[in-house]
């Protein structure tokens, strides 16, 4: 069993291409890299949204909010 | 690599990109100290991630498309040809991963074509990746305090990984087509990397509007000063360092630059057309040097603008700082500088933007005069060495119509156009800007009060194990 094309490092150098395992599968790996970037992108806005909102709701409670501007001064608290 | 002096030619080139990169990289720090340096405290954790979170999200798409579209998109498309066919930048093609440069696996590139590639093109990737990081973060400084860090990203994704790489396969590229046909120069980036990026930071600077309390009632604008001017000036003095490094990358080592017979091995710019390390060692100093000078004067000795002044000037003096003399550079970068801190404020007054670090001015304005201000100086100068590229006719001429041509598709067509319409489908879809509360409350409110309620917590643990008596011997 062997990942990669590379028998020994003895032989004609001139022989030896590509070092990575699994050659032949660039067009798998490359899908895979774009769903994890869209992916990725998609996961981070609805985390950040759904926090923006939370964090929102929570400011518009009572005095949250001016405590929080008010907080923006005293740093010991910050 | 079977003969020595091939060797020697690669493996030099190998590594001197390998160390740009390595020194590119301050300018990244510099960017993130500088930026939470401006950034209220409030803000500060948001502020760093949003910038240092530019290295993943352009370093994976830049991967993915941004290398390809600077060998294939040259000719437009359709201005000068089709689409370039550059297997070695496909992301699926062997030769971009691990490769020695022998016998090709696959059948759609040829053992000269690995030869060449194995060794300089991941360095070459990499190089050009962190002309991307440099372009995405110029934008995130000027953001600050309101923006949604997942919309900046995608902002990011697009200017890093599509519109610079575009620009730079149109005016940077030896063969690009502004390069033939309107004798573009921009050596050392001016238009390609600064003035895009300063054109895409007003589109979004328009449609996010400016921070909460940045004008009065009757539109004048208040200052809003830098919360560690210290932390701003050493990231400034980072952003210098590695701009050392950006020069070299701009740079090919050692190229033989004799047409025809004979050879002449030389450093040459990115046009290939052949210049000295010395030549850009010259300008870049006397570029700092005339622009912290003016950046002094006209701030009334301001540390932050000083600062920024030095780094206006050599982005002003970039485009041509393969050829001019030293003593011009120095006075080209003093006269933009004066320009440019003048029209920061003038557009901040009649237009309302709130541009937090001055970015617009001091990559934009400075980037697009730069360009402009090569047309006249270098005029007549030959853009690049076509006869070396072995192109029977000769291309266009540096002229002052074709770097103006070229500086308004630079800051506007590819940097204005596309940022406005991103940021425009972003702001409608209501994920362009923080909500009202939050930006008020900083953008850091829920990390901090968590760590203030954990806090209170631990302290209310220790003052209960305090009051108990201690347990006997």
């Amino acid at each position: 069993m062997r990942t990669g094309l590379i028998d020994n490092w003895g032989g004609n150098m001139m022989d030896i291409g590509p070092l990575y395992p699994f050659v032949g599968w660039e067009v798998p790996m490359v899908i895979a890299c774009l769903i994890f970037w869209v992916g990725w992108h998609y996961l981070q806005m609805r985390m950040e949204n759904r926090g923006l909102e939370s964090e929102a709701l929570m400011l518009r409670q009572g005095d949250n909010l001016l405590k929080a501007v008010q907080a923006e001064h005293t740093p010991e608290r910050m | 690599m079977d003969n020595g002096l091939t060797a020697l030619q690669v493996l030099f080139t190998e590594t001197y990109y390998w160390i740009t990169v390595v020194m590119m990289f301050l300018i990244h720090v510099g960017f993130c100290t500088y930026e939470v340096g401006v950034s209220r405290r409030k803000n500060h954790l948001t502020t760093l991630m949003k910038n240092a979170m530019v290295i993943p999200v352009v370093g994976v798409t830049f991967y993915l498309f941004g290398w390809w579209l600077y060998s294939a998109m040259v000719n437009g498309p359709g201005i000068t040809g089709g689409v370039v066919t550059s297997r070695f930048a496909e992301p699926w093609n062997e030769l971009m991963g691990a490769h020695m440069g022998g016998k090709p696996h696959g059948t759609d590139i040829t053992p000269a074509d690995t030869a060449l590639w194995a060794r300089l093109n991941g360095v070459f990737w990499a190089a050009f990746l962190l002309f991307s990081w440099t372009t995405a973060s110029i934008v995130s400084g000027s953001i600050i305090e309101r923006v949604r860090s997942g919309a900046f990203w995608l902002i990011a994704a697009m200017l890093g990984s599509v519109t610079w790489i575009i620009d730079a396969a149109w005016g940077w590229h030896p063969a690009g087509w502004m390069v033939q046909m309107l004798g573009y120069h921009d050596a050392y980036a001016s238009g390609v990397v600064h003035a895009i990026a300063g054109g895409t930071c007003l589109a979004v600077l328009i449609n996010l509007g400016p921070r909460i309390g940045k004008f009065r009632a009757d539109g004048t604008p208040r200052n809003i000063p830098p919360q560690n001017v210290w932390l701003v000036c050493i990231g400034l003095f980072l952003i210098y360092t590695g701009f050392w490094g950006f020069y070299a990358a701009c740079n090919i080592p050692i190229f033989d630059v004799q047409p025809g017979e004979g050879v002449f091995w030389s450093a040459t710019n990115i046009y290939l057309q052949a210049t000295t390390l010395s030549a850009i060692t010259f300008n870049f100093i006397m570029s700092l040097c005339g622009g912290i000078m003016a950046g002094y004067i006209m701030s009334k000795a301001d540390p932050y603008w000083t600062f920024s002044g030095g780094l206006a000037g050599v982005i002003a003096c970039s485009a041509g700082n393969d050829l001019y003399h030293p003593i011009q550079a120095m006075l080209i970068a003093a006269i933009i500088v004066i320009i440019i801190y003048r029209m920061h404020y003038w557009v901040e007054r009649r237009f309302k933007i709130d541009d937090a670090v001055g970015a617009v001015a001091v990559h934009g304005y400075a980037g697009f005069l730069g360009v402009v201000a090569v047309g006249v100086i270098l005029w007549g100068y030959p853009s690049s060495p076509d006869a070396l590229l072995g192109h029977a006719q000769p291309w266009a001429r540096i002229t002052p119509w074709g770097q103006l041509i070229g500086a308004i598709i630079m800051f506007w067509v590819l940097g204005f156009i596309p940022g406005y319409v991103l940021s425009w489908i972003l702001k409608k879809c209501g994920v362009l800007r923080v909500p009202r509360e939050v930006e008020l409350a900083g953008l850091d409110y829920l990390i901090h009060a968590t760590t203030v309620r954990e806090d209170d917590e631990i302290r209310a643990v220790l003052l209960k194990e305090a009051r108990q008596p201690a347990a006997a011997e």
